[in-house]
């Protein structure tokens, strides 16, 4: 009991999410501003932000529901907690708890929800957009994510523990050897794009459109809310796609957890540079993207899995 | 409250309120963000929501039809809330001193002001000079 009380407060949960969330975020702009020739911004950037947020008023709108404007942040910042906790379980003690993939699933889920719900209580018009586009991402990449998820589950022996399908791998291979595996991954890096609603497809958030679209009338700690929750998905979202696909990290050697360490890193960088060298793409050509091209191409690597290569 | 004011110091979010400015000051803070100044580096971030946002930058005279919007723009904006004039039009009216249409000249006789950053326009290394000196006088 009280081994899970710590997993879920300190070590993969809440302490070191939070703590590390904040520290890819500072890699995330410092990489963006070294691509874009500028300094960028010092290392404690995100912890200040965050700090400052705490210090700020929270402004309710008088005419509108705001309980689910006020609840709505703190159930996305739980979810996304519970989920790194499971995720972190698996990559750093091994130890899972039965069916993490279908929870995982379920609870990147209520993120998005709450974000749609909270803002959408606000009655603000941008908001009201930025809601409305959540919604026609989530249910456009939806569908691509869920199969790229299944094609490890399918090579593992229809295992849907993160435990089972490390072992797996550790027998036979990581799973991106495989050209089921090699073409889900690719799929994957691109929906990991639009979960954590980084450009180009941060149509949600369209900063220079729609100012900020869902969290435009959050202030304060409500905000810090958002801000930690979608800094702790730089966490989870690249740690996932390592375990599923490249075969997570093992303490056996220094050098295994070396390439551990780099593997998470390397798929970070990927979805920077992918950020930074592309425009934001409009809402129709990102449904017509996931639901032409990538969904067909997740199909065909289900399809690869069930067939064994 | 001194350790969040030497917090907030590094952290600054900044709301852009065009008062009926000649669109001079505006090109000008925009230069701010480009890769020769990057005011990222100070922690200084544009923001696109008034409910975000630590300070505003006002410029322009404050017209009369303008002035009721900028009073509402402040009261929307989540305190603490500092408010910087850019460029002279807000501190004496500049080109147009003698228009018949200035409702804020100067600036605080609508909403209450921390700093005045004269020049038409300042210089981006005047606006960052005027931002830090007046967190300097944070306490």
């Amino acid at each position: 009991m009280l081994k899970y009380l710590f997993y879920l407060l300190v070590f993969p949960g809440f302490l070191f999410a939070s703590v590390f969330g904040l520290i890819v975020g500072w890699i995330e702009r410092k990489v963006s501003a070294r691509v874009q020739f500028r300094v960028g911004p010092p290392f404690f950037q995100n912890f200040y932000d965050v700090f400052k947020l705490w210090g700020k008023e929270i402004i309710l709108i008088k005419n509108s529901p705001y309980f689910i404007f006020i609840i709505a942040p703190i159930i996305a910042f739980a979810s996304v907690i519970m989920t790194t906790t499971i995720v972190g379980m698996s990559f750093f003690y091994h130890v899972g708890i039965g069916g993490d993939l279908i929870f995982i699933i379920y609870l990147m889920f209520i993120y998005s929800v709450c974000l749609i719900l909270g803002s959408s209580s606000t009655g603000n018009v941008y908001s009201s957009i930025g809601a409305g586009r959540e919604m026609k991402m989530l249910i456009s990449d939806e569908l691509a994510f869920v199969m790229v998820i299944l094609v490890p589950i399918i090579q593992a022996g229809y295992k849907i523990d993160l435990t089972q399908i490390l072992a797996y791998q550790n027998a036979n291979g990581m799973i991106i050897g495989t050209a089921s595996g090699i073409i889900a991954f690719i799929v994957g890096i691109i929906c990991l794009q639009a979960k954590m609603g980084m450009v180009p497809f941060d149509i949600a958030e369209a900063e220079t459109e729609i100012v900020g679209g869902p969290l435009m009338e959050y202030s304060g700690p409500l905000l810090a809310f958002w801000k930690l929750a979608h800094y702790m998905m730089y966490v989870f979202l690249p740690m996932l796609l390592v375990i599923l696909f490249c075969g997570g990290m093992s303490f056996a050697s220094f050098g295994s957890i070396i390439a551990g360490i780099g593997k998470y890193l390397l798929i970070v960088v990927i979805m920077i540079l992918i950020r930074n060298t592309n425009p934001r793409v409009r809402i129709d050509t990102a449904i017509n993207f996931f639901w032409k091209w990538a969904s067909p191409l997740a199909l065909i690597a289900v399809i690869l899995a069930i067939i064994g290569v | 409250m001194a350790f969040y004011n030497k917090i907030i110091k590094k952290s600054i979010w900044v709301f852009h309120v065009s008062a009926s400015p000649c669109n001079n000051c505006d090109i000008e803070i925009l230069d701010l963000i480009t890769p020769g100044y990057d005011i990222e580096r100070f922690g200084i971030k544009l923001v696109g929501s008034v409910r975000h946002a630590d300070v505003l930058l006002v410029t322009g005279i404050v017209s009369y039809k303008v002035a009721p919007r900028i009073k509402q723009l402040y009261e929307q904006a989540a305190k603490p809330i500092f408010v910087i004039g850019i460029g002279t039009c807000t501190a004496g009216g500049a080109t147009f001193k003698t228009s018949y249409n200035k409702a804020g000249v100067p600036l605080e006789k609508v909403i209450p002001v921390n700093a005045y950053v004269t020049g038409c326009p300042p210089k981006p290394e005047a606006m960052i000079d005027g931002v830090l000196k007046l967190l300097g006088t944070l306490k």
